[in-house]
């Protein structure tokens, strides 16, 4: 089995949603992602996902944008992204990790070194935001060849064909984006939001996972009563950017998660 | 080539094209795309359109033969696309107004814009306003300072100019904050894309809209000149006026076609927009096209003395065209489309925006190469009032 279905399996037997934090790799520091990613866990995180920095973040907020623009200016490559996952990896081998990012660097790389190189580093699944489903159809067959979730998004206006397109390409979990929006914006309708993820749930499969605009502990508890993870990003982002030292950054991820955490371990998942 | 019928049903011009966005686009995209396909049936619809660039935007404007500059090059004939006589002085209005109407039909209350120069800015804030939309126009920083008047411009129009301060500061970032924007308000929103660029519909509207610049011309050389002409050449910035003139002649195979893009200081140099002629193909802003980007697939910043031509990718269709061969592309110099802006300003009494300068810079290399019975159409896409305090900077000169 698959880390992530290992996880979702756990956890559904565990009756709760999973905490997924959200950093992009290389930010605050290059020397920081792999002690942040080991904290994250330490501190209850169920899995990792790793932004990818592009330098033309479409879907992102200002954090995120800021981050990855701050990130490539240290030097940041996706050969270094893997290597960090790969080092990860060296005395973590159950916490699933997840890149997000876009397709270019992707694709610059080649979509079956990538794939390889992936697989070869322990990476879980992949998102890439600009990817439809429409367009993804290669780049997902490459990726599950190599053992590795290809991972879709559906939001607010996504309707029932898009759905069906989903169900039939994704694999691991599927991203539901709770907002029209971008990463950082403002709040959901959580009560909007969680009705028309329970009818996902049934529809897709597969688990579902509920990103965008989740920035405290109330929030994650709320989302976490019909979510099977709750993504926080740009929220950790933010925290992370203010940290003038890797020190300062790992107590500073270590504080922020812990009471998210909480509210994920003390919040029953209903109706799943 | 057969009989040319791109982009295919799901939007692609071979590898090129397609639709590369967030998830909670596809379904605006799909809207929008049935939308057009309706107005486009709808004779309504399409009187509508016509009349307007008549009445408005005061179409057709002239095919106009420059003798004296023919005569001076000594070889083929040059003849001027006027869209610099177009309502708000450039090509941009065509589609501008194409897409608002298109806005106004599917009930949208407010449009938004990227604009580099500020062209298409302008434009979109002249239609807004007619048509009593709300207008919101992101412009990179760069761009802001080095097209104040075209800032001003849209501001008496009554639109809203917000900068953008991420990346680059330039078109790219004004079009990443532009697409941010419309997945944040998609409902009530209408994204009027100014080039041929995009996800899948915007490339084949854009291009629709702007076709009326090929068919008039089309027209008119036949008419001046009782054959079609022997080359077409217009500047490559997203590819909007090039494809616009081209597009009606791609199945007249004897016609070249050449699109120019901005050679900065040099294709050596890295400091340019020319990813046709030295970039590779990738994705970025919802389609794949040839872009300028390094061996990581991070966008590269971009350098052309014209704020319209600063685009690091171009719309998919020119790179099909490329590939297959039935277009061509180069570039010109910072340099040479100075020189080319100064001479039209002083052999034919036109001003030409510095974007267009670049389609005439090579028209000026290639012209004493032809004999004098050819001809060559080039697109002159704009005019140059906006460009003046730029040249003036670069003389010393503060206005
Ligand atoms: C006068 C003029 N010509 C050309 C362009 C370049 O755009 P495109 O390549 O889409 O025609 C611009 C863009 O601002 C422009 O203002």
């Amino acid at each position: 089995m698959s880390r992530l279905a290992g996880l979702f399996a756990q956890l559904r037997d565990a009756g709760r949603a999973a905490l997924i934090p959200f950093m992009t790799a290389g930010d605050p520091s290059l020397t920081a992602t792999v002690p942040l990613m080991h904290a994250l866990v330490a501190a209850g995180a169920d899995a990792i996902e790793l932004g990818m920095p592009f330098s033309d973040p479409m879907a992102d907020g200002p954090s995120i944008q800021r981050a990855s623009e701050r990130a490539l200016a240290r030097g940041v490559k996706l050969r270094m992204v893997l290597e960090w996952v790969r080092e990860f990896r060296t005395t973590n081998s159950h916490t699933p990790v997840i890149l997000m990012g876009y397709l270019n660097p992707v694709e610059a790389m080649g979509i079956t070194s990538f794939a390889e190189a992936a697989a070869t580093a322990g990476v879980d699944g992949v998102i890439l935001v600009d990817l439809t489903p429409e367009e993804g159809r290669g780049e997902a067959v490459v990726l599950r060849q190599q053992g590795i979730d290809p991972i879709f998004l559906l939001a607010p206006t996504s309707g029932p064909e898009r759905v069906a397109t989903v169900r039939s390409m994704g694999s691991g979990f599927v991203y539901y984006v709770s907002l029209r929006g971008i990463t950082g914006a403002a709040q959901a309708d959580w009560a909007e939001v969680l009705e028309r993820v329970q009818h996902l749930h049934r529809q897709l499969g597969l688990p579902v996972a509920i990103g965008f605009g989740i920035r405290d502990a109330a929030t994650v508890a709320r989302v976490a009563t019909g979510a099977d993870a709750v993504v926080v990003g740009s929220a950790l982002v933010d925290q992370l950017a203010a940290c003038a030292t890797d020190q300062d950054a790992i107590a500073a991820a270590t504080r922020f998660i812990e009471p998210l955490v909480q509210a994920v371990r003390s919040t029953e998942r209903r109706g799943a | 080539m057969g009989t040319y019928a791109l982009p295919d049903a799901s939007g692609h011009y071979g590898p090129y094209g397609g639709r590369f966005v967030a998830e909670t686009l596809v379904p605006a995209l799909e809207e929008l795309e049935h939308a057009y396909q309706e107005a486009q049936r709808d004779p309504e619809f399409r009187a509508e359109l016509h009349s307007e660039l008549r009445q408005f935007v005061g179409r057709p404007n002239p095919l106009y033969h420059a003798g004296r500059l023919s005569r001076e090059l000594g070889g083929a004939q040059i003849y001027l696309k006027r869209e610099d006589l177009n309502h708000t002085g450039a090509h941009k209005i065509n589609n501008a107004v194409g897409q608002a109407l298109l806005a106004r039909r599917m009930g949208k209350k407010r449009v938004i814009a990227e604009t580099g120069a500020g062209q298409h800015g302008v434009a979109t804030a002249t239609v807004a306003t007619r048509y009593g939309m709300e207008c919101l126009v992101y412009m990179g920083e760069e761009d802001i300072q080095r097209q104040s008047s075209n800032v001003f411009r849209m501001r008496l129009l009554g639109a809203q100019v917000t900068a953008v301060s991420s990346g680059t500061r330039t078109l790219k970032d004004a079009l990443n904050e532009a697409l941010r924007d419309w997945v944040t308000n998609v409902e009530s929103t209408f994204y009027v894309i100014g080039t041929v660029a995009g996800p899948h519909p915007y490339p084949v509207m854009v291009r629709d809209f702007h076709r009326v610049i090929g068919d008039e011309a089309r027209a008119q050389c036949l008419e001046l000149t009782g054959r079609l002409p022997d080359c077409l050449i217009a500047c490559v910035g997203g590819g909007s006026n090039a494809i616009g003139l081209f597009y009606p002649f791609i199945e007249d195979r004897a016609v070249r076609m050449i699109g120019v893009e901005a050679g900065g200081l040099g294709l050596g140099t890295g400091q340019h927009a020319a990813p046709l002629t030295t970039g590779r193909p990738g994705v970025l802003h919802g389609n794949r096209t040839y872009l300028m980007e390094d061996e990581d697939g991070q966008i590269l910043p971009t350098h052309s003395i014209s704020a319209g031509l600063d685009y690091p990718g171009v719309g998919p269709e020119h790179a099909y065209l490329k590939d297959t061969g039935r277009a061509e592309y180069v570039a010109a110099t910072d340099e040479e489309a100075l020189a080319a802006f100064h001479r039209l300003c002083r052999t034919e009494g036109i001003i030409p925006a510095l974007e267009s300068a670049h389609a005439l810079a090579h028209a000026f290399r290639l012209a004493p190469t032809m004999r004098s019975d050819q001809t060559i159409i080039v697109n002159l896409s704009g005019r140059g009032d906006k460009d003046i305090h730029t040249v003036a900077a670069l003389e010393g000169i503060h206005l």
